[in-house]
């Protein structure tokens, strides 16, 4: 188990070298000059061409790679040009952020999308099934700026019953904070409740028929005893597989739900960074999804390696 | 109602461990009902052993979920009863039925490895039997699983009950699955195909275990398999079913021994006998196929495919006539007097009519002895299929190493062969012994560490992509399983059509995709259907189409009939046998099946660790003198001859691991004529037997001809079959 993780984590670095190698070249050819975006449009052409000397911005990419790299790795993530702050701070702030809102959304539908997903697993073609089955993919269907809409204006300008904005006032006791995120992560719930929920019925559904099963059945089980130690277990893999893959999404994705509800998460940040040309930013950001999503995928595989002995025992 | 049938001194007291009157179970399935089991009656007592056989799709599963109580769905019970230890099944509640599985009927299944939950402890598996039925805690459940393991003969308990099923073998999850099922002591066991897909030693061994448990403990069983020689061995009766409805019911041994209806005939005709080769006499097979479910059927259930019809059979369906007797005569002539009626149906279709022991679905049951053979298609000699040309290809000295994290498995260790022209090399061995590595080195799918493939005189690159396009096309390979080898997504006529493009010598290729299909006996209708609507024997026949698009020289077939139902078997084989004969072909022939393999090769190898430890020609490598393991291996068989008394070798411990093979002999570890430290110590001379007949072994021929013809009783390591 140990050696499992050990070598996921190993795995990890060229595979984030691989990833802030493409950020990097990315957003270096995004369209636009570092020192034409600071300077504006009217700046002569030697002060422009002097400040990208200053900042290093006409030297080879290889070398601007690398140099970034390492100052990334020791903590200087630099300052950015457009806002003249830390970049360090302001994207782990707005990724803190980010986390928050995402990590609310999930604690509160995975547990629901489990469950209605196994019951309409385990009900398989009854009405039951069909009507979660249905009911939860019309919610995922529904994009979120127009379920954000929806509920910002049902909620917060009709009934007013939970804030228009995402973020407490500053001083308000921590707890606060979950009312206020209650609306933003609406839409984040619905979009994840139907993919989830159709994973853990599919993978009740396929365990279901397994021999296994009928060998549990047919030794005389009570029927709880079938599902509770036979079924789940299995059946979750595939759930949990998806559940690791979503969670980079939520965190890098979420640009019109936090926009929506004016909430200074690190999607915002990154489109912001991207309009501005502020490529430190950028990168910096990106780099940390990226991050993110491969730690939410290696907590993944070692739930799965929990649930399956043979890949716990193989590692 | 079905008492009055049975014969007057039937112990009425003591309820049947298993009884069934006139059951009809029926599938839906897209808005039409499917009749499975029409009118099932049959009665197992206590303690009886009762073999149920019959080609997949007759009903023999349904029939045992129906005794379970666990129908698919889709599945109702229409009419009848089915009664276990005098219980009406139907009768029971939810939670009634929760305690019955287990205490009074425990099922034995065919795959072990996918019957136990993959992600729970042995332990706890087995134990929760005890935890559920009798109350107990987790402790007392732990150390009842433990006396459990025991009982099933595996070896450390103690650690099997720490482990996952994954790292058992398939016998040991057997084991597992029959300690499970006699756990708390059932009335009535239901094995289903319990030794299919495992080796023949460890089918042997799971054999005598049942055969040692049925001493011990009182449950009547019901072995439902397809090979006779299984139930020949542990039943005292037996049932053949065909499309859903009893045709033939006795004692196993007259069964076996006189047939009497011309279905049980036809199965037992193509099943090749012990000894049986190609040259000496072909396989019958029965022609046709087992109907469609809710085909609609005239008369007898099995007219359409019985070489021995008459008008009668389809203007009314016998009866389960007693056997001997005249009712068969008698019912003949009521059917001919009657009015034509194909789709009668009399009360006395379920259940048999008149006295005696044993009964046939047939009006001719007194012809059957003499039931004509259908065209025979004999191989021709070897020197025919061209043999004298030399050899087409030469294995030197390869090996083939696996790395498995830190361990490395060599799973062919320095194996040298060669094939003839038009010759059959059968290879023969346990799982993990390397045929299917050897036969990947060979068609370029893997490539050898060292030694090397020479064909036809020339030496072949390692790997089939570096291959020329020539030596592609004249060596070819057909899998054991053609469901995952067809793509789905294509028509057979694509399939074949691709082939000949790719394989093909030029010419039409649409009169080479017909002409395929004609020798491989599959109509031309088919061609137009993907291979999911096609039966696993017409895939197969594809896929040896497809492997014969290019005329090959060298086809190396992996257990191509082993997946297929013994009548189909039958068929693929002289399949096989013709196309050799026609084109002068030369086979691998890899197959875990010993009596297969004898009869469809013309030398034989035999494979143990990554070793080739004994070639010869095959009526050779079956005589002796011959590598104790071969005789191990040939022990173990079941065979139909109730006369034959043979004494099983049980090979002791398990195979080792191919990461650490032993030192000296590689067998030395399981070897029942073991000599000594110069087993251990010294690897074995290859010794010859006869000219072309090798083994690789420290006794010398006359001393093991001496030993292996002497009588079983001095034998060291012996179980006796009963």
């Amino acid at each position: 188990m140990l050696r499992l993780i050990g070598r996921r984590l190993l795995f990890m670095v060229p595979t984030l070298i691989l990833a802030s190698m493409l950020i990097f070249a990315l957003a270096e050819v995004l369209p636009g000059n570092v020192g034409r975006s600071i300077l504006g449009i009217y700046a002569p052409q030697q002060a422009v061409d002097n400040l990208n000397h200053q900042l290093g911005a006409d030297r080879p990419l290889v070398v601007r790679w690398g140099t970034w790299a390492g100052h990334f790795v020791e903590g200087n993530w630099g300052i950015s040009p457009v806002q003249k702050v830390p970049v360090r701070p302001t994207v782990l702030k707005a990724l803190g952020y980010s986390v928050v809102l995402a990590g609310f959304a999930l604690v509160v539908i995975v547990p629901i999308a489990i469950l209605l997903g196994v019951f309409a697993g385990l009900r398989r073609d009854s009405v039951l099934d069909r009507g979660i089955t249905i009911s939860t993919l019309s919610m995922t269907v529904i994009p979120e700026f127009v379920s954000g809409v929806v509920l910002l204006w049902v909620f917060a300008v009709w009934l007013k019953w939970l804030p228009v904005t995402a973020l407490p006032p500053d001083g308000s006791p921590f707890y606060e904070r979950f009312y206020y995120l209650i609306l933003p992560a609406i839409p984040l719930m619905f979009l994840e409740l139907g993919y989830i929920a159709r994973m853990a019925r599919v993978g009740t559904v396929q365990v279901l028929a397994m021999p296994y099963i009928r060998t549990a059945v047919l030794k005389g089980l009570p029927r709880r005893r079938v599902i509770f130690g036979h079924v789940l277990r299995n059946a979750m893999v595939p759930t949990v597989t998806v559940i690791g893959s979503q969670v980079g999404w939520l965190i890098g994705g979420l640009v019109v739900v936090e926009t929506l509800f004016a909430y200074p998460g690190i999607g915002q940040l990154m489109v912001r960074s991207a309009q501005q040309h502020d490529i430190p930013m950028l990168e910096a950001s990106v780099l940390m999804v990226a991050v993110l999503y491969m730690v939410a995928n290696l907590i993944a595989d070692i739930v799965v390696a929990l649930l399956n002995p043979r890949i716990r025992m193989g590692g | 109602m079905s008492a009055v049938e049975r014969p007057a001194n039937a112990p009425e007291a003591a309820p049947a461990a298993l009884d069934v009157r006139d059951l009809e179970v029926t599938f839906h399935r897209r808005g039409r009902d499917l009749p499975v089991l029409k009118g099932v009656t049959l009665r197992i007592e206590q303690g009886e052993a009762y073999g149920l056989v019959g080609e997949s799709g007759c009903g023999k599963t349904t029939l045992a979920m129906a005794a379970l109580r666990y129908l698919a769905a889709n599945g109702t019970v229409d009419a009848g009863q089915v009664l276990v230890g005098g219980q009406d099944v139907s009768k029971l509640s939810e939670d009634a039925v929760r305690k019955w599985r287990g205490e009074q009927i425990a099922m034995v299944y065919q795959d072990p490895a996918t019957a136990l939950s993959p992600a729970m402890r042995i332990g706890d598996q087995v134990a929760e039997v005890f935890r559920y039925h009798e109350g107990m805690n987790k402790a007392e459940a732990l150390e009842r699983a433990r006396e459990s393991l025991r009982r099933v003969a595996l070896p450390d308990p103690d650690s099997t009950l720490r482990r996952y099923p994954f790292e058992l073998s398939g016998g040991q999850q057997q084991r597992v699955v029959i300690a499970m099922a006699l756990a708390v002591n059932p009335h009535l066991l239901v094995l289903d195909e319990p030794t299919t897909g495992l080796d023949a030693t460890v089918e042997a061994e799971i054999l005598d275990l049942i055969e040692e448990l049925r001493g011990r403990i009182n449950a009547a069983i019901l072995l439902i398999t397809h090979n006779l020689g299984l139930v020949r061995r542990l039943c005292e009766r037996v049932g053949v079913l065909y499309a859903g409805r009893v045709v033939e019911e006795g004692p196993a041994r007259d069964i076996f021994t006189d047939p009497r209806h011309p279905y049980t005939m036809g199965l037992m005709r193509c099943v090749p006998r012990f000894g049986m080769n190609k040259t000496d006499a072909a396989l019958q097979t029965i022609p046709g196929t087992l109907p469609a479910l809710g085909e609609p059927l005239e008369g007898c259930v099995y007219s359409a495919r019985c070489p021995m019809v008459k008008p009668v059979c389809v203007r009314r369906e016998p009866d389960l006539f007693a056997w001997p007797g005249s009712s068969g005569a008698e019912g003949r002539a009521a059917a001919e007097a009657a009015p034509a009626d194909p789709a009668a149906y009399s009360p006395h279709h379920a259940n048999p009519v008149g006295e005696g022991p044993r009964h046939a679905r047939c009006y001719f049951s007194a012809e059957v002895a003499d039931m004509p053979h259908a065209t025979p298609v004999l191989a021709s000699s070897l020197e025919e299929r061209g043999a004298d040309a030399g050899d087409v290809l030469e294995i030197g000295n390869m090996s083939r190493t696996f790395k498995d994290g830190r361990k490395r498995l060599t799973a062919v260790n320095e194996v040298s062969l060669s094939l003839r022209r038009g010759e059959t090399f059968g290879l023969v061995g346990e799982s993990g012994s390397g045929k299917t590595t050897l036969a990947k080195c060979v068609t370029g799918l893997i490539a050898p560490d060292t030694g090397t493939v020479t064909f036809e005189g020339k030496q072949l690159k390692a790997t089939a992509g570096r291959r020329s396009q020539d030596a592609l096309r004249a060596i070819q390979m057909v899998f054991q399983n053609p469901d995952s080898t067809l793509n789905p997504a294509w028509s057979t006529r694509a399939i074949l059509t691709r082939a000949v493009r790719k394989l093909g010598s030029g010419g039409s290729v649409r009169a080479k995709v017909d002409k395929l299909s004609a020798d491989v006996r599959v109509e031309p209708r088919f061609l137009m259907q993907r291979p999911t609507d096609l039966s696993g024997g017409q895939k197969q026949r594809i896929a040896i189409a497809r492997a014969f698009a290019g005329d090959p020289t060298l086809v190396v077939c992996d257990e191509p009939a082993s997946a297929l139902d013994v009548s189909v078997q039958a068929s693929i084989l002289n399949l096989l046998v013709e196309l050799q004969t026609k084109e002068q072909v030369s086979y691998v022939f890899i197959s875990h099946d010993l009596a297969v393999v004898r009869y469809i090769s013309d030398r034989i190898g035999v494979m143990y660790l990554a070793e080739l430890i004994e070639v010869g020609s095959a009526e050779e490598v079956f005589n002796p003198p011959h590598h104790p393991y071969t005789e191990a291996l040939l022990s173990s068989i079941p065979t139909l001859n109730f006369d034959e008394k043979r004494t099983r070798i049980a090979l002791r411990g398990t195979m080792p691991s191919l990461s650490d093979p032993p030192t000296g002999c590689r067998f030395h570890t399981r070897c029942h004529r073991i000599l000594g430290d110069i087993c251990v110590n010294q690897e074995p001379p290859v010794q010859e037997a006869v000219s072309g007949h090798t083994y690789q072994c420290h006794i010398p021929p006359d001393e093991l001809l001496r030993l292996q013809t002497a009588a079983p009783a001095e034998q060291p390591v012996t179980s006796s079959e009963a």
